[in-house]
């Protein structure tokens, strides 16, 4: 990783567990990493090794037990509950396998959320999602209920959310685990361009290493501790 | 963003019709149903009161006590702290009002008091032409005695105008008229007291309540006074009040004042009243069931709905909302539906209502109605609504706070 560039994003030997029952298993066992502005990242490794649970504590929807979590040099590990939510909102993008639009909302209504949740007026919101709506070539679906669009096409509403408020960071979690390869390109082509384009620092969980070999920087996981950072 | 919950609620709410709608239908039900038999109750019951008001009056002064011993009064010396004991006990009663001028004159100052009339109560014999009767022979002063009763009202064969302008002359009961075949115009024989007078029948009345219909008749003070042979005392005072739900206090300063028995109109009736108020509340009972029907409806869906938007509450936190915005979510669907509710309630409540105040009901016994009666009272409205609200809130409430204290890692973990 280079150092010149904007850190957006560091963790310092993040350790975190989950009770199961009585015993306690340790998911995370001091993880470090850094996310760089203008830069995708991915993380990779079998399943159960960590990634998605680092990746919620890092989006601030969960708290390690112990580590640093920062944010734009900001250290947020232990801020209150409405500023994680705050930072969720404006500095935070997040795409998940299953895309989560709610389908009783159209497809513009979807993406204005995190605008109508920031404090910006209906009207507003619904003109700013469909410019990004237009970047992403969904603008004529703006109307269309959420749950009537094919699995690509309502992963790319769920970029369309995740950038509509023009975060600093995009999280995505296995973004395109639920789509056929073709849809996995345009997404992934999609996450990168994103990147570059916006500087935004993206971070991407995946099981597709062929993918993850395409970004800028990847890190693999595994028993919960990083076991190669390139 | 102020209204980007209510927003999110409302498509919640028109996402889920069918169940709503079930939900929606227990709330009309409820309030409408609680309106409906409370304007019923509620509505015999003011009728029943505005019988008996309108033929005993909202209180009745009677026999005049010396009390002998059985008042104990203590006053501590400031005046604030007061106790009366009243034993009936070695009371001694004379029968009828003393002196009712100088009571008249002690009653006016009871600025409550809006009508007295001096009635002396007698039996006596109704001959007719072949068939006689015992009767309840009340003397009154016409013009005195409809500013506490309703008899102009009940009045439904003849005029009262010629029963006040001939002192000889007769109001009967209808169901005396009908037994002994008597018509307004006909002439009657009183028998009893001190002999025997000739009676020209002025006027029929019906009250409704049975027990007066077929046993009292009006006639003239002054010629009871002579019939029975009580020309000064025996009387008794039947007053009207401007507020008649403050008759018993107003009875017991009287009573208190001018030591005579003072009994008002709620003391009088309370076994009636007793009845009513256990219906009126039985019923209010039973059908807010169903408004605890239609909240237990409602709890069910929005708690099968939790189950079913984890993932929706698990994105709507991971874009900003707080877990307070969650549960007003899920707060504001119980508002949406519960305010629909209110309204086709009340709106099918008052239609309802207005259709069963005009279903023919023949009764007669304890007042005189030949339809439903109803009472249109606003504060059924809101005991409905009122029911609803605290149904709903909890219904929707349990759900809302279970909805907010969802962790949005674990549930996209777990769907992942």
């Amino acid at each position: 990783m280079s150092n010149s560039q904007e850190i957006l994003l560091k963790a310092q030997e993040l350790h975190h567990s989950f009770a199961e029952g009585v015993r306690k298993n340790r998911v995370l066992k001091g993880v470090s990493l850094q996310v760089e502005a203008g830069e995708t990242t991915s993380v990779v490794g079998p399943s159960g090794c960590g990634k998605s649970t680092l990746l919620y504590l890092l989006g601030l929807l969960d708290r390690p037990e112990s580590g640093n979590i920062l944010l734009q040099g900001s250290d947020v590990t232990q801020s209150s509950d409405k500023i994680k939510t705050q930072l969720r909102n404006q500095s935070i993008g997040f795409i998940f396998q299953f895309h989560f639009l709610i389908k009783e909302l159209t497809v513009i209504e979807n993406v204005s959320l995190p605008l109508r949740k920031s404090g910006l007026n209906a009207e507003d919101s619904k003109e700013k999602s469909m410019l990004v709506l237009q970047q992403l070539g969904l603008e004529s679906k703006a109307t269309r209920s959420a749950n009537k669009l094919s699995g690509g096409e309502q992963q790319r509403v769920a970029i369309a959310r995740a950038m509509v408020n023009s975060p600093s960071l995009i999280l995505a979690d296995e973004p395109t685990g639920n789509l056929d390869s073709e849809n996995s390109q345009k997404v992934f082509d999609l996450l990168q361009e994103l990147a570059e384009r916006d500087n935004l620092g993206v971070l991407i969980v995946t099981h597709n290493t062929d993918l993850a070999l395409k970004t800028d920087n990847l890190i693999r996981m595994q028993d919960g501790l990083i076991v190669k950072d390139s | 963003m102020k209204f980007l919950n209510l927003e999110l609620a409302w498509k919640y709410v028109l996402g889920r019709k069918r169940a709503m709608t079930m939900s929606l239908f227990g709330i009309v039900l409820g309030i409408a149903f609680f309106v409906i038999t409370q304007a019923q109750t509620s509505g015999f019951e003011a009728f029943f009161i505005r019988t008996i008001l309108g033929t005993n009056g909202a209180i009745r002064i009677s026999d005049r006590f010396q009390d002998m011993h059985g008042t104990v009064r203590m006053s501590s010396q400031d005046g604030r702290t007061k106790f009366l004991f009243n034993s009936r006990e070695g009371t001694r009663y004379t029968e009828g009002i003393s002196n009712p001028k100088l009571l008249r004159s002690a009653l006016n100052q009871f600025s409550e008091i809006s009508g007295i009339s001096e009635i002396l109560e007698g039996s006596a014999v109704i001959a007719g032409t072949s068939r006689s009767q015992n009767v309840e022979i009340h003397g009154i002063i016409p013009s005195e005695h409809v500013m506490v009763s309703d008899i102009e009202n009940q009045i439904i064969e003849g005029e009262l105008k010629t029963f006040e302008l001939e002192p000889m002359s007769i109001l009967l009961g209808n169901r005396i008229a009908q037994r002994l075949m008597l018509q307004t115009g006909e002439r009657i024989t009183l028998k009893g007291g001190t002999g025997n007078i000739r009676l020209r029948i002025a006027g029929i009345f019906e009250t409704g309540v049975s027990q007066i219909d077929k046993n009292r008749a009006y006639i003239h003070l002054s010629t009871a006074k002579s019939f029975l042979g009580k020309r000064f005392s025996g009387s008794i005072f039947q007053l009207s009040m401007f507020e008649p739900e403050k008759a018993p206090e107003i009875s017991a300063q009287i009573q208190e004042t001018t030591s005579h028995r003072v009994v008002s109109w709620q003391e009088r009736e309370q076994v009636w009243l007793d009845v009513f108020k256990a219906l009126r509340i039985s019923s209010a009972i039973t059908v807010s069931s169903i408004l605890l029907l239609s909240g237990l409806g409602i709890f069910n869906v929005f708690a099968i709905m939790v189950i079913e938007k984890t993932r929706d509450i698990a994105i709507l936190r991971s874009i900003g909302f707080k877990p307070s915005d969650v549960s007003s979510v899920f707060l504001w669907q119980g508002g949406i539906v519960l305010f629909i509710g209110i309204i086709l309630g009340t709106l099918v409540g008052i239609f309802s209502t207005y259709v069963i105040s005009s279903i023919p009901l023949r009764i007669r016994g304890i007042f005189s109605t030949d339809s439903f009666v109803v009472n249109w009272d606003p504060s059924h409205y809101l005991w409905a609504v009122l029911i609803a609200v605290i149904f709903v809130s909890i219904a929707s409430w349990i759900p809302a706070r279970r909805a907010a204290k969802i962790e949005p890692a674990k549930i996209i973990r777990e769907t992942l």
